[in-house]
């Protein structure tokens, strides 16, 4: 059977890794958005702290025997605690300066984690095994779908939805969205906003370590695996538009997908289509395709 | 509205005419550029002389338009591939062929910048990156580029059919020379009315506006400019090192134009060189070391950011309530 001269078995298994794709992209870019709607900062620090998550996971199993499930949970938390003091000790001191003071200290901070990451690992990935309840695939008739990769979409479809949901719908995400509008009134009413820019960015930091846990068992554990990563997910950030918490999602996942079909159709695009999306989205909607014109 | 003094480079004294502190100090570099070649490995300083260059260029950018571009390798290896492929494929002489990677430069800078320049701030960081990324996966994948192996071997020539650059020493000091063409080119515009009208955009742009001046058709003059004079160091780099690679156009590079500009000091006139200068050495010793050299810049941007935002030269200009 082929669809457009391709087979389906092809087209289904490109847009299988579409989506898998899609999942780290929206993971990404929304801990990116949620970031940059309160802090004004690009987190360029974001890939190393995707390599972080993904290190966590491989460290609790192999230093504390703690599996993939525990990882999901503690891991995230525990760079988001590494994030928080980050933000406490060094990125507090710059919000009263140009914002490209923040991305320029965090890129300095990605170059150094990476660098002591390589440094102790090497540049070739560790292994980290898939778990045993995920393991294996079903055949779904026109195409094979492992277990691990179907879990992966799901979930992270479902921590996005539910931090849209947060953050759109509920009272503390009313908190958060009036502080990114005007800190200084909603700090006047008496809501403490440094502690909440604080454990935002704890939030958006522990969004990448939780991709980074799910990316594990996908790709191996290697102290690059963040770094080009990230500029693409900058790309995806820009075609959304920053600081959009749906258009973060809607996009990373599309994009993912689009990818997918540019490498069934036309491989070779297949690394830069989503910049040159970027490049029409910029020429015909400058604040990309959920922001709003500033 | 974010006050003036928010702005990256603005904490900096203003850009007045030529003083001189300035002519003082360019003759000292001078002098000490003339002189080094007999003390120190003449590549190695024409590596530097190369980065400076690169390093003034995107200081155009920063330090007096106020926007921090994250992509700049692109015109430093997109030259680098014109000036090599046109000297090795087509037979340019050297002088052809950097006018020709440089022409590519301005070519690229015109369109990219035309794109990226109604954004400011962190969005105009974030797209000229994306635009570097794509550029790079474009040098991957073309044929002419030669791919993960770059352009190798590409000959040095004989500039204007008189002069023999295979002599090390000669070419020296046409990089010299060079080098010392732009500096003074980019210092030109920099005091031109050209450039106090981007200084006024850099302060505030919506007064230029309604002062009459079209802010976006300068931003763009000076992207252009700018991705000119990078490309003018990376087509000369090539010829000097034979060799137009993949290095060139990574992302990593732009960081690193971002540091050497960051560390000799945004906005200064001789700051960038002085940077350039610095990082060079420095990796030079660490290259050894390996993945360290990558901790080592990041804890230069770190301490910079964090203690050191004038930089080298604007704390010295600071201690001596010069300009430089």
């Amino acid at each position: 059977m082929t669809i457009f001269g391709v087979p389906t078995q092809a087209l289904f298994g490109q847009l299988l890794i579409g989506l898998i794709n899609g999942a780290f992209y929206a993971l990404l870019s929304l801990g990116l958005s949620v970031i940059f709607g309160l802090l004004n900062i690009i987190n360029f620090t974001h890939g190393a702290q995707y390599m972080m998550g993904a290190f966590a996971a491989y460290f609790l199993l192999n230093w504390a025997g703690l599996g993939y499930w525990w990882a999901l949970l503690v891991a995230p938390i525990a760079v988001a605690i590494t994030g928080i003091v980050l933000e406490r000790l060094t990125l507090k001191r710059l919000y009263q300066l140009d914002h490209l003071y923040g991305l320029l200290l965090t890129f300095g901070f990605a170059l150094i984690i990476q660098g002591l990451f390589r440094h102790q690992y090497g540049s070739s990935g560790l292994p980290y095994a898939m778990p045993a309840e995920l393991a294996g695939g079903r055949n779904l008739g026109f195409m094979f779908l492992p277990n691990y990769r179907a879990w992966v979409i799901v979930f992270s479809l479902a921590v996005c939805l539910t931090t849209w949901y947060v953050i759109e719908r509920t009272r503390l995400g009313s908190y958060l969205r009036a502080a990114t509008e005007n800190p200084a009134l909603v700090q006047a009413f008496g809501i403490n906003v440094p502690r909440m820019i604080t454990l935002t960015y704890g939030f958006g930091v522990g969004l990448a370590a939780l991709a980074g846990v799910l990316a594990a068992p996908i790709y191996q554990v290697n102290p690059l695996m963040g770094a080009d990563l990230i500029i693409v997910v900058f790309a995806v950030v820009v075609i959304g538009g920053l600081g959009s918490i749906m258009g973060s999602i809607v996009t990373g996942f599309g994009l993912g997908v689009v990818e997918g079909f540019t490498k069934v159709f036309y491989p070779e695009a297949s690394n830069t289509v989503i910049f040159v999306i970027m490049a029409v989205v910029l020429l015909l909607r400058p604040a990309g395709l959920f922001g709003r014109a500033s | 509205m974010a006050t003036t003094d928010r702005y990256v480079g603005a904490t900096l004294p203003a850009v007045t005419g030529v003083s001189p502190p300035h002519v003082v100090a360019f003759l000292i570099m001078t002098t000490a550029l003339v002189a080094a070649p007999f003390f120190v490995y003449p590549v190695f300083l024409m590596k530097a002389l190369c980065f400076a260059l690169f390093a003034c260029a995107f200081n155009l950018l920063i330090g007096y338009v106020g926007l921090l571009s994250f992509g700049h390798a692109v015109f430093l290896g997109a030259a680098g591939y014109g000036a090599a492929h046109s000297a090795k494929v087509w037979g340019f002489p050297p002088e052809l062929a950097i006018l020709f990677g440089t022409g590519a430069a301005a070519v690229l800078g015109v369109v990219i910048g035309a794109l990226a320049i109604r954004s400011k701030g962190i969005y105009f960081a974030n797209i000229t990156l994306a635009f570097a990324q794509m550029v790079y996966f474009f040098s991957l994948q073309a044929a002419f580029t030669g791919g993960e192996d770059g352009i190798q071997s590409v000959p040095r020539g004989t500039l204007l059919g008189v002069v023999d650059l295979k002599d090390t020493l000669t070419l020296y000091f046409v990089v010299l020379a060079i080098f010392l063409v732009g500096f003074l080119l980019i210092f030109r515009a920099i005091h031109s009315p050209f450039g106090q009208v981007l200084k006024a955009i850099r302060e505030n742009e919506p007064r230029a506006v309604s002062l009459g001046y079209r802010a976006e058709q300068y931003k763009l003059l000076a992207f252009v400019l700018s991705a000119t004079f990078a490309g003018l160091a990376g087509a000369t780099k090539a010829l000097v090192f034979q060799l137009a690679s993949l290095t060139d156009v990574h992302w990593t590079m732009s960081g690193e134009v971002v540091l050497m500009t960051l560390l000799g000091g945004l906005g200064t006139v001789f700051g960038p060189v002085v940077g350039a200068f610095i990082v060079v050495t420095l990796e030079n010793y660490l290259a050894q070391l390996g993945a360290w050299v990558t901790v080592v810049q990041g804890v230069i941007f770190v301490v910079c950011v964090l203690t050191f935002r004038r930089g080298v030269v604007g704390e010295l200009g600071n201690l001596l309530r010069k300009s430089l």
